[in-house]
Formats: structure tokens, sequence, C-alpha cells
């Protein structure tokens, strides 16, 4: 078992009898999911919004390539610097390169989970430089030392009272249990760092090939300050994130919102062309976006699987998780979790590492159902199952799964079985539960039911 | 009709009333009901542990002792989904695809089977108790059987049924997940529990017996005095 299951399972088993935070999620998750459905039905039919937008997503997804050239070729027509990264090591050199030739000291930076996927504060914060993130969410965990707990809903686990005690505690603030006042309170903060900052880090929703640009969804304002204020912008985002046509927003902005947070748009939408152009008065004078690979096309290669790249980070899937709403975000141990982490982290960071979070599902699929662009993710997580077997079998699980189907597919032993587990049921209820007893897993928590005196069998053979 | 039941292992060996109760039900209805004794496993577990080689020749047998059935009929929504759903996927590329494709299409979920093939869906059963209904998720997801069980309830009389808070959310039974992963399985079953509980229902009623063998056991380890059973045995309550 590797070091990420083990940590898993010992998180697991703490998150899961942990009553308050499971109520604390379940709420908000309830509260979420009213919103979602007065989202969802506003739209005509929704169903075939979703189908339409799995399509678009498929064509841009197989011509990734095409729609990735046009896109940087429309933009650098504007004057930003695009940049290709292979991996998450490249994309942090590239940015602390643009960082030490702009002899930056501050950096203000919007909500971003690639910059998560690549550790990048870490990197510019071992290198010196003062990384403040200002998306609300975003700004709460950083102050706790936190990775997000949600890719939409950072800080979803911490109450009103936390957060106050948190920034009683990191900003000297005077105590409050109004959610405004705890907004103002992280506003005079961050509305100083703007003004300081060197460089504005953002991260991207969607690109848009047909014209050049990418666009911002957000709920604060927060990211267009990013991109307005400091001299330096820096768009870091995952190749999958193009589109190919401006129109395509149309479907998609109101698709991220409805499912992220049952929104009918989210308050700012914002498309950035380029920096500023000869005449205009504001916006950076220079801008670089950072295309992240990162694994992503050793996914677009596995055509079974392509469709995980579909994704547009809207969090649906985590919300309907029936495993996320009990273990919660961190236990994950990743930076994408719920489904579609369990689904894509195996690949980004390696299958045997990572099989764990495929095996911690009950294969419900009430993702697969919820997924606005149709990622089959409950049988990607079967077929990761199924790869990481192949490659490195366990000796005693595939022993036990061979010796029952030998014995259930013949009559007599299975009839012998049966009756040899009706003898040692009454031993087994000594120990039930305990550590001698073989069905521990189950009996710790569960009764077993008791093995019938007469098996369906059984009736079956005497009536006949 | 000659119906031939597939009865899955642990309805076999734990809860054998669930399939009198269809072999009753059948019969009754004037089919002839067939049940080959050599099988007893879908192959399920280790299929969906990733041991699809395991799971082949147990699928095999299956697909042998099925190949001349008319119409198979399964007292479960989750090995109802591996025939139907997921042995095609198992076989393909392997001399067994095409019948794989073939079983799986002659291939019902019990209730489904009644409501939507046969038509009929009053027994003249009576259960004059308060029931929630649990969606199993193999049966409403891979299968899309949601209204089919719901039908077959509003037929049975004093039967009153009170749909539970998020009755489409997994019970957390999940097969081996429920050994492999406990804490977690425990956890979504307390939710489930609670919801159900929530109704003032005496009994959950599902058309999956490992649900429900699931439930039970969080129930009665707990003390709680709501019971579980399944809708062939309501159906069949007279």
């Amino acid at each position: 078992m590797s070091t990420f299951a083990t940590q898993f399972l010992k998180q697991a088993r703490a998150m899961t009898a942990d009553l308050r935070h499971r109520r604390i999620i379940r709420t908000a998750l309830g509260n979420y999911e009213i919103a979602r459905d007065q989202g969802r039905s506003s739209f005509q039919d929704w169903e075939s919004a979703r189908q339409l937008a799995a399509e678009m997503k498929w064509e841009a997804v197989n011509h990734l390539d095409s729609y990735l050239e046009a896109f940087t070729a429309k933009i650098e027509a504007r004057g930003t610097k695009v940049h290709w990264a292979s991996t998450g090591e490249q994309a942090r050199e590239i940015i602390l390169q643009i960082v030490r030739d702009k002899e930056a000291r501050s950096i203000i930076k919007s909500k971003a989970m690639t910059a998560e996927e690549i550790h990048l504060n870490d990197a510019l914060e071992n290198a010196g430089l003062n990384v403040v993130e200002n998306d609300l969410g975003e700004f709460i965990v950083q102050l706790r030392h936190e990775a997000p707990y949600h890719i939409v809903f950072p800080s979803m686990h911490l109450t009103r009272c936390e957060i106050s005690d948190l920034f009683q505690r990191e900003l000297g603030s005077a105590p409050t249990n109004d959610p405004e006042e705890l907004t103002m309170i992280a506003r005079r903060v961050l509305r100083k760092k703007y003004l300081t900052a060197d460089i504005g880090i953002t991260g991207a929703n969607f690109a848009i090939a047909e014209t050049g640009m990418i666009s911002i969804t957000e709920n604060e304002g927060n990211a267009r300050l990013t991109a307005a204020l400091p001299k330096t912008m820096i768009t870091l985002m995952g190749i999958e994130k193009v589109l190919p046509k401006l129109e395509d927003l149309a479907l998609f902005l109101p698709m991220l919102a409805t499912m992220g947070t049952g929104q009918p748009l989210t308050c700012y939408n914002t498309m950035y062309g380029g920096p500023r152009q000869a005449g205009e008065s504001d916006g950076p004078e220079e801008w670089h976006v950072v295309l992240l690979d990162n694994h992503r096309t050793e996914l677009l290669a596995e055509a079974e699987q392509r469709d995980a790249l579909h994704c547009i980070r809207c969090g649906a899937c985590l919300n309907v998780c029936p495993i996320f709403r009990n273990v919660g975000g961190h236990t994950y141990g990743t930076t994408y979790s719920g489904p579609i982490g369990s689904v894509i982290t195996p690949h980004l960071r390696g299958l045997q590492d990572w099989k764990h979070l495929s095996n911690a599902s009950s294969l419900c699929g009430a993702c697969t159902e919820t997924c606005p662009v149709k990622i089959d993710l409950h049988h990607h997580l079967l077929q990761n199952r199924r790869n990481a077997s192949a490659a490195q079998p366990s000796f005693f699980e595939r022993l036990a799964y061979k010796i029952f189907g030998f014995i259930a597919s013949r009559p007599t032993l299975w009839s012998i079985a049966k009756t040899l587990g009706r003898w040692g049921q009454p031993f087994q209820n000594l120990v039930k539960g305990s550590a001698l007893d073989p069905a521990k897993a189950w009996t710790q928590t569960r009764d077993l039911p008791p093995l019938a005196a007469e098996s369906f069998k059984d009736w079956w053979r005497n009536r006949k | 009709m000659t119906i031939t039941l597939f009865i899955p292992c642990f309805v076999d060996a734990l809860f054998p009333r669930v399939g009198i109760s269809m072999v009753e039900i059948l019969e009754r209805l004037g089919h002839t009901v067939a049940c080959p004794e050599e099988i007893a496993c879908c192959g399920q577990p280790p299929f969906n542990s990733g041991y699809w080689d395991e799971a082949r020749p147990v699928a095999a047998r299956v697909l042998e002792q099925l190949k001349d059935a008319e119409a198979i009929v399964i007292g479960s929504g989750s090995c109802g989904a591996m025939v139907k759903k997921f042995y095609p996927e198992l076989f393909t590329n392997t001399p067994q695809a095409e019948l794989a494709k073939q079983i799986a299409a002659r291939t019902w979920e019990f209730s489904d089977f009644l409501a939507s093939k046969l038509e009929v869906t009053d027994f003249g059963a009576k259960f004059p108790h308060k029931v929630t209904f649990h969606d199993g998720c193999h049966g409403l997801r891979e299968l899309g059987i949601k209204q089919s069980p719901r039908m077959l309830l509003a037929n049975v009389k004093g039967l009153q049924l009170v749909e539970m808070a998020e009755a489409e959310t997994c019970c957390g039974f999940g097969g081996t997940f429920a050994a492999k992963f406990p804490m977690i399985s425990t956890a979504m079953g307390e939710v489930k529990c609670q919801s159900a509980a929530e109704t003032g229902a005496e009994y959950i009623v599902s058309n999956d017996s490992s649900c429900l063998m699931h439930l039970q056991g969080l129930l009665s380890r707990q003390g709680k005095p709501m019971k579980t059973i399944h809708l062939a045995e309501v159906l069949n309550h007279r």
C-alpha cells in the first residue's frame, strides 16, 4: 500500500468519525443542491445542454493541437507572451524567471487550481516572494496554511466563528460573526496588497481559440483587480481549457455558474485579450500566458478516458459524491478531490500510488449523472481499478477471487461452503467485531445476517 | 413464458425468502420458472475490484447456463447491471462477445420485468405498513429503473410509501468497498438510515438485497427498530 493510501485511510477514519464536520458539509451542500436545482430549471432542456457541452468539449479536446495553435497565434498577435510548460517544474521555472526579470517582491494571486497543482506558491515563497491569495476562500485557507478544501469552495469546511477567530489571530481584527463584516476585514487587507503588488497571477476558466482570449469567471472582482492593477500579469492554465469559439461561452458560462454555485451567472465575467494596447488607459503592461501540460497529453492519448479532459472544474461531482461528503476534501491529499480527482490523479501522479482513490468508491454513479459535460466518471474509476490490478495484482486478492469463483460456479462445492458457513457462524459470533473475527471489516459496525437454515437452492431442490 | 431466475449468491445463502417470493409471484401469474443450479455468482466482486481476468471465467459459466433462456430475471439491480451492462464490456473482443450481448438483451431486473415487460403491477399483495423506498444505485443509474418499483408498491393494499430525503443517495454498500473502506461505507449507511428514519417508516424497501444487508446490519447493531425488506417479499405478502 502506498504511503498516500495509508494516509488516506487514516484521514478517512478520522473524518468519518467527526460528526460535526459531516454535518457542516451536508448542510452546506444541501443549500448548494437547492440553488443548483433552481439554476438548472432555468435551462429550457438541461439534458440537451449537457449533450451539446459534451460535444463542444469533445471537438476541442480531440483537436486540441490546432485549437491551441490558433489561440496562441491570436493572443500573441496582441503582444501577449505565451509559454509552453510540459511539466509543473517547467511552469514554475518559467514563472520564477519572469519574477526575476521583473525584480518582483510581492505577488497578488487570484484563484487558480493549476497553481495548486504545481505548488506554485511554495516555489514563489521559497524564492523569497510575498504571495497573497485574494479570493476570499483562498485567502482564508492561505492564512491557515492549508490547501483548498474544495475546487470551488476552498474554505467551505469552516464556520463563521472559526474564520472570525482566524482573522483575530492573524489580522488582529475585532471579533464578529457577520459574514459581511468578515468580508470587509479581508477586503481592507487585500486592497492594500493590490496596490503594492508587482505581479498579478490568475488562472483561466476558458480560452477561446477563435479570438485569442481567456475568460475568467468570479464573484468577488478579485481576478479583475489582479489583472488590472499590477504592471505584469501572468496567467497559468491547463491546455485543456481551450474552446473553439467565442459563442461557446454562451453555454459554458451559465453552465459553470449553475453547476458550480447555483448562480445563473457569476457576478463578474471578464474576457482578456492582451496586455495594455496603445491608447488604452489601463491593464497590465506585460501579459504572460503559461500553458501547462503536466501529464494532460498522456490522458489525451488514452481514448478510453480522454473525456476526463472535458472537465470545467465546476465541482458538481464533488458536491453530490457521498464519499466526498463523508470524508471531506483534505482527506484525498490531492489538488483535485472528489470523483474527478479520483479519476485524474492516478494519471497525473501515478496509478499505483493513487489507485486507492479509484477503489474508495461505491461506484454509485451520482457523479456521472450530474457532470455537465458528461464525463463517464464512475466507469473511469472502474477502468483505473482494472488497469491497476492488471499491472500490479495483489496475490491474495486474486487468489481469493479465483477460489470464490471456482466454488460459486460448482453446486456441490457451493453447498458444502454454505454448510461449513452455517457451522462456523456461531463461533464467528463469539468473536464478532474483534481482531479474531475474519469478517471484522464488516462486523465492527454492522451485524451479519445469519446463513439461512435452508438456502434458496435447497428449497428449490426439495420442492422439485 | 418460461422465466429463468438468476439467484445471486448472497440471496441464495442469506435471503432465500427473496427468491422464493419471486418464484411464487411468477408462478401465480401462470409462468414456468426455471432456475439453473450451476449459477451462484455473477462475477461482480472480482470485476468491480479490477480483476477482470478472474471475473471472466465465472461470468462465462453464467453465459453458458443462460444461453437458451427466453427471459432472465434477477432480483437485484446490482447483479442485473452486471449481466445487462457489464458482461458485454467484460467479453469485448472475446469469442463470447455476441452471446454476452444477446443475454444482456434478454435480462431484466425483477421489478422492471413485472412492470415493463409483463406489464402487471397488481399482485393482490397486502402490506399494512408505512415504508420508504431505497433506490439501489446500479438499478437506478446503470439500468435507469426508478418508476417500476414504485408502480408496484402503489398497488399493495395498506402500504403507505413515504419518500425519504436523498432517496437516490448511495447507501454505502458498494460490494467490496464495504469491506475495504468500512469507515466510509458505515458513514454513508448512517446518513441513509437517518434519512429513512426521518420519514417515520417502519420498513426500508429496496429491489436490492445487498443494500438492505448493509442497512439492516447497521440498524440491528444500533438497536434501531426499523426493518428492511426486499420488494419481492412485499409483493408476495398477503
